[in-house]
C-alpha cells in the first residue's frame, strides 16, 4: 500500500507544480479608463478569474480620457469610457475601434429644500436653472409644475461637478438636447464652461454640497443619491411622463432610444413612456482586429461572458444593465472581433 | 553663524585626521553626493522641458491671451487662464495672512513663554496636523468648517465689513476665503516647526543681554529674539507660500471651482492646481489637454517667480540687516 501512496503524492506533487506553473504564466489583459464602471467591472474581473483561471485583468480606473487615449496608443488591451469616442479621435486609430455598451446609469436631479418636498421638474426649467434664468425656488416656472408645493423665496444655489466626468456629459447632452440656448452657449462634453453654479469634486463632492447648502440642486449619480438619503426630482420625459429615475427607467430609455450600429449613441431624452430622460451608458473599447490572436481570443470569451453573465450582476451594484435586444446586438458585435 | 563655523572647523580637522586609505571612498562620496543634488536640478528642467512640449501648441495657438483672458471653455476649445492665477496668488495670500502669524505667535510660545513641561507635546501636536491627509481636511472642510463659517463668523464679518467689496454679495458656502483659510490650515504646522527650529537657534546671549538691559519678557522676544532671526522667519514663510501654491486636494474641495475673479471672497474662485486635478484624466481632445499642461506650465512658472522674489527679497533683508548692524 505504501508504493501507490508514494505514486499518488508524487503525481500530486506534479500536478500542484504544474498549476503554479500555469498559474505564473497566466496571461495578463490590460484596461484602463472610465471611472463610473469600475465596481462592476473589478466584480466581473474577480468573477471571470473562478470562470476562466488562466487570464487575469489589469484594470486602472484613471478616467474616459485617459481611457480614450491609451487604447489610441495601443498601451492596453481594451479602453472604457463613459462617453462615446469623437469621430476626431476615432480617426486617429490605426485600426477599427469597436464600442461594446456594458450598462449604464442617470444622472439625478438632487436638492435640498426645507422640508424637502417631492419635486417635478422638466427640462426647461431644468436648463433655465443651469442657465441662470431661473434664479428662485418660488419662479412661477418650477411652482406651475408642481401645484400644492410649498416653495420658498430663496435663491437657488446650483452645484455641478468641478471634474471633468462621465455624468456631466449625460447632464449636459441631455441639456443640449432639451435647450438649443443650452447647446449654442454651452454645448456638451465632460466638462463645460457653466453659467453659474458652484462647482464641487466628485459625486461625493457635489451631494456633500447638496446636503450641507439650503437652497441647493444639482446633479449626481443615483447611487449617490439614494446612499446619502437626497431627494431626487421627478423628471418629465419626451413622451410627457414624470418618471422617478431608477434602474427599470433607465433600461426602459435603453430599450427605447435609437441606436445606430456603431453603438456611438445617446440615450438622454429618450421616446419611451416609461424612460427617465437623464441617463447614459458606458463603452468597453476594443480593436476589431485584434494583435496578438491567443490574447484576442481570450479578450472575446470575456466579453461575451461579461455581455451574458456579466449584466445579470449589475443590479446588485445599482448598474442597469442592457435590455435583452440590445445584448444580442452586443453579442453580434463581439463576435466580429477577428483575431 | 559661530556654531556653524566652529561645525565646520571640526570636520576640516577631523577629515585631516584621517589618513589616505580612505580618499577613494571620500572621491566616490563626493562624486555621489554631487550626482544626487544635480539630479534634482536635471529633474526640474526635464519637468519643464516636458510641459513646455506637452503645451507647445496651446501656447502658440493662444500666445500671450492665454494668461490674460478669462474665459476657460473646453467645448469652444476657448482657454484663458486669468481666474486660476488670480485664484491661486489670491487663496494663498489669505492663507499667509492667517497662518504666518498665527505660526510664528505659536513658535514664539512655545520657544520664549511655554511652561517646559507643555513645549514637547504641543509641538507633536502641531506636527501631527502636517499627518493628516488633505483629502480628509478637504471633507472635513465641506461638513465641518464651511457651515461653521456660513452660519457663524461669514454673517457676522458681513455685517461689518460688507461695505468693502472683499465681503460683500451672498454667502454660499464654498469660496474663495474658505479656500484660503484650508490652505491656511495646511501649511500652519511647516511655518510653526520651521519657525520654532529657527527662534530655538536662536543664542541665548541674546535674550539674555535683552534682561541684562532691564526689556520685559515681549520686549526681549520682540528686539532680541524675532528681530535677531527675522531671515530665518521669512524663509519659513517662504516655505509655507510654496506648499501652499501648489495645494490641491483640500482647496478643490472647498473653493467652489468657479473660474471667475470677483473681489468679495464668498464668491466661489478656482485655483491652478485645482483645475488640473479636476479635469486632467477627462480631457479627450487635443488642444484640451495642451491648455490643461499650459496649466502646469503657468504654475510652475509662478513657484519658480515667487520662489526668486523670495530670495531677492531675503537678500535685501540681508544686507539692511547687515548695514543696521554695521551702523
Amino acid at each position: 500500500m505504501r508504493y501507490p501512496t508514494f505514486a499518488r503524492n508524487i503525481v500530486a506533487t506534479t500536478l500542484l507544480a504544474g498549476v503554479n506553473i500555469t498559474a505564473s504564466a497566466q496571461m495578463m489583459i490590460n484596461g484602463a479608463g472610465a471611472t463610473f464602471p469600475y465596481p462592476i467591472y473589478s466584480k466581473w474581473f474577480d468573477e471571470y478569474a473562478k470562470v476562466d483561471p488562466s487570464v487575469r485583468f489589469n484594470y486602472q480606473s484613471i478616467g474616459s480620457g485617459g481611457g480614450q487615449k491609451q487604447i489610441l496608443a495601443q498601451t492596453v488591451d481594451f479602453g472604457a469610457s463613459d462617453g462615446p469616442m469623437s469621430d476626431e479621435n476615432l480617426a486617429k486609430a490605426p485600426g477599427r475601434i469597436l464600442h461594446i455598451p456594458t450598462v449604464a446609469g442617470a444622472d439625478v436631479v438632487a436638492y435640498n429644500l426645507p422640508g424637502n418636498p417631492p419635486l417635478k421638474l422638466d427640462g426647461d426649467a431644468i436648463a433655465g436653472i443651469f442657465l441662470g434664468q431661473i434664479k428662485k425656488w418660488n419662479d412661477p416656472k418650477i411652482a406651475s409644475l408642481n401645484p400644492g408645493v410649498k416653495l420658498p423665496d430663496q435663491e437657488i444655489i446650483v452645484v455641478h461637478r468641478s471634474d471633468g466626468s462621465g455624468t456631466t456629459y449625460i447632464w449636459t447632452d441631455y441639456l443640449s438636447k432639451i435647450s438649443s440656448e443650452w447647446k449654442s452657449k454651452v454645448g456638451t462634453n465632460t466638462s463645460v464652461n457653466w453659467p453659474t453654479g458652484i462647482g464641487g469634486k466628485g459625486n461625493e463632492g457635489v451631494a456633500g454640497q447638496i446636503k450641507q447648502t439650503p437652497g441647493a440642486l444639482g446633479y449626481v449619480e443615483l447611487i449617490y443619491a439614494v446612499q446619502n438619503k437626497i431627494p431626487y426630482a421627478e423628471v418629465k420625459n419626451a413622451s410627457g411622463k414624470f418618471v422617478k429615475p431608477s434602474l427599470e427607467s433607465i433600461t426602459a430609455a435603453l430599450g427605447t432610444a435609437d441606436i445606430p450600429d456603431d453603438f456611438r449613441f445617446s440615450i438622454t431624452n429618450a421616446p419611451g413612456a416609461d424612460a427617465y430622460p437623464i441617463c447614459g451608458a458606458t463603452w468597453l473599447l476594443v480593436y476589431e482586429q485584434q494583435k496578438d490572436a491567443t490574447k484576442g481570443k481570450k479578450l472575446v470569451e470575456f466579453l461575451r461572458w461579461a455581455a451574458k453573465d456579466g449584466e445579470k450582476m449589475a443590479r446588485d451594484l445599482q448598474y442597469a444593465p442592457l435590455p435583452d435586444t440590445l445584448q444580442q446586438r452586443v453579442l453580434k458585435r463581439i463576435d466580429e472581433i477577428k483575431m | 553663524m559661530a556654531v556653524a563655523a566652529s561645525i565646520i572647523g571640526k570636520e576640516r580637522s577631523v577629515q585631516a585626521r584621517m589618513a589616505s586609505p580612505s580618499r577613494f571612498a571620500d572621491k566616490a562620496f563626493e562624486w555621489l553626493t554631487l550626482a544626487m543634488a544635480l539630479a534634482v536640478v536635471v529633474l526640474i528642467i526635464l519637468i519643464g522641458w516636458q510641459l513646455w512640449i506637452g503645451s507647445s501648441v496651446a501656447i502658440r495657438k493662444f500666445g500671450f491671451h492665454f494668461l490674460v483672458t478669462s474665459t476657460w471653455d473646453p467645448v469652444a476649445e476657448k482657454f484663458g487662464a486669468l481666474p486660476f492665477i488670480y485664484g491661486t496668488l489670491v487663496s494663498s495670500l489669505i492663507a499667509l495672512l492667517i497662518a504666518v502669524p498665527l505660526g510664528i505667535a505659536t513658535a514664539a510660545y512655545l520657544t520664549e513663554l511655554a511652561p517646559l513641561w507643555i513645549r514637547q507635546p504641543l509641538t507633536s501636536l502641531i506636527e501631527m496636523l502636517a499627518a493628516i491627509p488633505s483629502v480628509i481636511l478637504g471633507l472635513w472642510g465641506i461638513f465641518v468648517m464651511i457651515p461653521w463659517l456660513r452660519d457663524y463668523p461669514f454673517p457676522w464679518l458681513k455685517r461689518f465689513f460688507g461695505w468693502t467689496p472683499f465681503f460683500s454679495g451672498p454667502i454660499y458656502g464654498p469660496c474663495m476665503f474658505a479656500g484660503g483659510i484650508i490652505i491656511a490650515v495646511m501649511i500652519l504646522p511647516i511655518i510653526t516647526s520651521v519657525s520654532r527650529e529657527i527662534l530655538r537657534s536662536v543664542p541665548d546671549l541674546q535674550r539674555e543681554a535683552a534682561y541684562g538691559l532691564g526689556a520685559t519678557r515681549w520686549e526681549a522676544t520682540r528686539i532680541a529674539v524675532l528681530s535677531y532671526a527675522k531671515k530665518g522667519l521669512f524663509g519659513a514663510v517662504i516655505l509655507g507660500l510654496g506648499r501652499a501654491l501648489g495645494e490641491t486636494m483640500a482647496v478643490t474641495m472647498v473653493i467652489g471651482n468657479t473660474p471667475q475673479i470677483a473681489a468679495s471672497l464668498f464668491k466661489p474662485g478656482y485655483t491652478l492646481a485645482s483645475v488640473l486635478a479636476n479635469e486632467f484624466t477627462e480631457a479627450t481632445t487635443d488642444m484640451y489637454l495642451q491648455a490643461l499642461f499650459e496649466i502646469g506650465l503657468v504654475l510652475f512658472g509662478i513657484t519658480i517667480l515667487v520662489n526668486l522674489l523670495a530670495q531677492l527679497l531675503l537678500r535685501t533683508i540681508a544686507t539692511t540687516s547687515a548695514t543696521r548692524a554695521v551702523q
